[in-house]
């Protein structure tokens, strides 16, 4: 009990890290008059979900079920009445690490909405879609019934949908979400005509490789406990991965003739969705398969909001979205419980098309769900408080407008310290007499 | 007096100063710019978007010399820039009035 415990508590920080990991990911890819902004909305997005979580959202998630499987007893856990200094797993270990799941999900918005959101709205926003959202969902996916008369949500009860980390109610929920903000905020001004090309890819794979190295945490630490589970899930979050990287890199090499960088960074992304609900029920050969798959298919994915228009400006939906729907449904090709009894076989493995049929679903719930209520969020947000900033702003950058800071200081005329620190010097008779000796009047 | 200016492919830098240092040219002026000529720029792509980059990266020189070394510096700027491929630059030179140099307030001449 002890080793899951502290498997659990070791999981849900190296989750925490996943946020700021996402921050650089997407913070290389805008241009560098908002990346401060970019970086801001996750931070602001932990501030803000790590309170409403230990105050009433773990009680929403994790309450006793109100009817339905659709919200828990927010009175129940109410800032954590109850469960502090009882049991450690299943009280505040398990707080923490679904906690930081939380936040997660709703920073992964901010990518589809970068450059051009107002700071309080994107703020007040993640108020009301953790609260309005991902409390509900997440009660719907993760919050199982137990012996001792806890009743929990209907997807992961009633449809017994399997999500093992949060295909369901982290990506696909995040990536609808997305899709609704990118809708309601418009474009940016000269997309896509002006090219708005990363301004740090460094920091977008340095960012790739935190959200990696967090992301066993993440599945593997699902599993709740410190055993088989936890492995088989921590490999299958290797092995998808990298096939993921693969898929991407072919794709790209055969469309565009060059491998990126930014494609190994995205195929990394793409492949750890994918997996994330299927990496405690698939074989090997199920993870490579879901992880080339899902590489392949988000590299072609991330064209379309060219074709229809929608500046999802770093991709949150031909990722999250598209991955998140890749990993969820084939679970029901993939599945077998040959790697886990607590799962199903799939239609590859001699289960019929049962699971496929409530996997989907399960999928298209969350994906509806959250579509109608963020454009609803985010309507009521534009018409009361606005979301967007001025024109003068986008053009001018929004990390001067919103935050009153630029990134960096390069160039040495405009920098504190350097001509006008001198002249400042010089008035105030800092300067040695000795430099002045040479002019002649 | 004259001044020439010179814009040069960045990596050409050091050849083109140990030129000038050879013909005699005491000072220079490096600035980092970006342009176009017929060489035009290239194209990237970012998740499967392509992007035309207009602008290449290229690095402007300019020295002041007297009258009688103009000719020389163009010649070994030219001479230590060139690779033979598009987009190896171009120098040109400018007549210039007055040069004043500020530590003594010397001109002309006496200021290069």
């Amino acid at each position: 009990m002890e080793g899951n415990t502290a498997w659990v508590l070791t999981s849900a920080a190296l989750v925490l890290l996943m946020t700021p990991g996402l921050a650089f990911f997407y913070g290389g890819m805008v241009r560098g008059k908002s990346v401060l902004n970019m970086l801001m909305m996750c931070f602001g997005a932990m501030a803000v979900v790590g309170v409403l979580w230990v105050v009433f959202g773990y009680s929403m998630a994790f309450g006793d079920d109100l009817g339905g499987g659709l919200l828990g007893d927010v009175t129940q856990y109410f800032g954590l009445s109850g469960l502090l200094g009882g049991d450690a797993l299943t009280g505040t270990a398990f707080v923490a690490f679904q906690g930081m799941f939380a936040i997660i999900t709703v920073a992964l918005i901010a990518g589809a909405i970068a450059d051009r959101a107002r700071f309080g709205a994107w703020m007040v926003f993640v108020v009301l879609w953790a609260t309005l959202v991902y409390f509900p969902v997440a009660h719907w996916v993760f919050d199982f019934s137990t012996d001792d008369g806890h009743v929990g949500g209907w997807i992961a009860n009633n449809l017994v949908a399997l999500d093992f980390a949060g295909g369901t109610a982290v990506h696909i929920n995040a990536g609808a979400a997305a899709l609704a903000l990118a809708f309601v905020l418009g474009r940016r001004r000269g997309w896509p005509k002006e090219p708005m090309k990363p301004h740090n890819l460094p920091f977008v794979m340095l960012g790739a490789g935190l959200l990696w190295f967090g992301w066993f945490g993440f599945n593997a630490g699902s599993a709740l406990s410190a055993g088989n589970l936890a492995g088989v899930a921590f490999v299958n979050t290797l092995t998808a991965t990298c096939a993921a990287i693969i898929g991407w890199l072919v794709v790209e090499r055969l469309r565009d003739g060059h491998a990126t960088s930014l494609g190994a960074a995205s195929g990394v992304v793409a492949g750890l969705v994918a997996i994330t609900p299927a990496c405690a029920f698939v074989d090997t050969w199920g993870a490579l398969a879901i992880g080339v798959l899902a590489g392949a298919a988000c590299a072609l994915a991330v064209g379309l909001k060219y074709k229809f228009g929608y500046d999802d400006s770093l991709d949150v939906v031909g990722v999250h979205l598209v991955g998140g729907l890749i990993g969820t449904l084939l679970i029901g090709f993939f599945g077998t419980v040959g790697v886990n009894d607590g799962g199903v076989d799939g239609l590859f493995y001699g289960g019929g098309l049962t699971q496929l049929g409530k996997q989907a679903v399960g999928a298209f719930a969350v994906l509806a769900y959250s579509l109608v209520a963020t454009l609803i969020i985010g309507f009521l947000i534009k018409v009361t408080m606005g979301f967007r900033v001025d024109e003068e702003a986008e053009i001018n950058g929004i990390d001067e407008a919103e935050h009153a800071e630029s990134a960096y200081e390069l160039s040495g005329l405009r920098g504190g310290g350097s001509s006008i620190g001198r002249a400042a010097d010089t008035l105030a008779g800092k300067v040695p007499a000795a430099s002045k000796e040479g002019v002649t009047p | 007096m004259k001044l020439v200016t010179a814009i040069i492919k960045p990596f050409t830098l050091d050849d083109v100063k140990a030129a000038l240092e050879q013909v005699g040219v005491l000072g220079m002026t490096v600035s980092e710019v970006q342009g176009y000529g017929r060489q035009k720029g290239h194209t990237e792509v970012y998740r499967g978007a392509e992007y035309s980059v207009d602008f290449v990266p290229k690095v402007r020189v300019e020295v002041l010399v007297d009258d009688t070394l103009g000719d020389k510096v163009v010649e070994a700027v030219v001479e230590a820039a060139r690779t033979g491929k598009i987009g190896d630059g171009k120098v040109w030179v400018t007549p210039v009035d007055t040069v004043v140099r500020v530590r003594t307030g010397e001109r002309g001449g006496d200021a290069l």
